[in-house]
């Protein structure tokens, strides 16, 4: 099973990476409950492509194993895993697991 | 940004025929180039570094990328030249080689546009050229699937050009006439010449038509220039 902190650790690089190519002013904060998406986020759509290509690269880095994030299954969730920083660090868990 | 000096340059198909052409075309204007074909190439240079895939191989595909991202940190151009054509009547293709010309034409394109749009997007900057077909707006007998094939890298380079421009990504699409290269020898000379009488200038391609085209795309200039589908000889 993956370690759950290795998984938030690499979740937050993702999080520093999508932060520096994002305009003055707008950035996420690294805590689980940080919105990315929905009425209360600061994310446009491909603000949250990024983040999700930025995840996948560092979760290959980080466990050497290739993942696809944006894929039906998520989409069809009851409850989307690109809400916040947390549903996304869980729904990555859950494809590693 | 653009990067002043040499550039480096990913193309698929590169052993022979229009990616050869083009792999000796950008050496020797000094950039670095990637190179990548089912078979080992033969051209050794300072410059060149040469993969052995198949463009449908996704693992490959990706390992290709991520030592490219290590080797030079970045990638400026890709060429999607990797090609295949079978030319045979509907009633007579197979299931087997209508899949692998869609792989390799279409599949390969989109894994190669993907990976490396991955890449560029880091630098704000990319130029992707698709290498499309005459085949496709001609309606070539003969071609279906070959054709169809092409017209799934055009659709997709126009979708796709939209999906990138806010990343500082160009993604155009050329479409070259017949030109001498081992992609045509099965093609009997009488076929070759009714095709070429229905350009508009009633000659034969040749690599420097193609390389003319692709430099012009490429250059940091053409900033403005996306989701365009351009055919040689007048198609």
């Amino acid at each position: 099973m993956a370690d759950r902190e290795r998984i938030e650790q690499a979740v937050y690089r993702a999080v520093d990476e999508l932060n520096k190519q994002l305009p003055k002013g707008v950035a996420v904060n690294k805590s689980p409950d940080a919105v990315l998406y929905g009425k209360t986020g600061k994310l446009e759509s491909l603000d949250v492509v990024t983040l999700i290509m930025e995840v996948e690269d560092q979760i290959k880095a980080e466990f050497g194993a290739s993942i696809t994030i944006a894929d039906d299954r998520a989409m069809s969730q009851e409850n989307s895993p690109f809400l916040t920083v947390g549903s996304l660090t869980d729904y990555v868990a859950e494809l590693l697991n | 940004m653009a990067q002043s000096g040499p550039q480096v340059i990913l193309i698929s198909g590169a052993r022979k025929g229009i990616g050869r052409a083009l792999v000796e075309h950008y050496l020797g204007q000094g950039h670095v180039v990637v190179g990548c074909s089912r078979r080992e190439s033969d051209l050794r240079h300072d410059g060149y570094t040469h993969y052995c895939l198949d463009v449908a191989d996704e693992a490959a595909v990706q390992e290709m990328f991520s030592d490219v991202a290590v080797e030079s940190a970045r990638l400026d151009v890709l060429i999607n030249n990797a090609g295949i054509a079978s030319m045979n009547h509907v009633l007579l293709t197979s299931t087997a080689k209508a899949k692998e010309i869609i792989d390799t034409n279409f599949i390969g394109t989109f894994l190669m546009c993907r990976e490396a749009a991955r890449l560029m997007k880091k630098n704000r900057f990319g130029r992707i050229v698709n290498v499309a077909s005459v085949a496709t707006p001609l309606k070539l007998e003969g071609e279906a699937v070959y054709a169809a094939s092409k017209a799934a890298v055009i659709s997709f380079t126009q979708v796709v050009a939209k999906e990138l421009a806010s990343f500082g990504i160009t993604v155009n699409a050329i479409g070259p006439t017949p030109i001498d290269t081992d992609l045509i020898k099965s093609v009997p000379r009488e076929k070759l010449d009714q095709l070429i009488n229905l350009q508009a200038i009633k000659r034969a391609g040749t690599f420097s038509d193609v390389t003319n085209l692709i430099d012009f795309l490429i250059r940091p200039e053409s900033d403005f220039i996306t989701g365009q589908v351009i055919f040689l000889g007048g198609v």
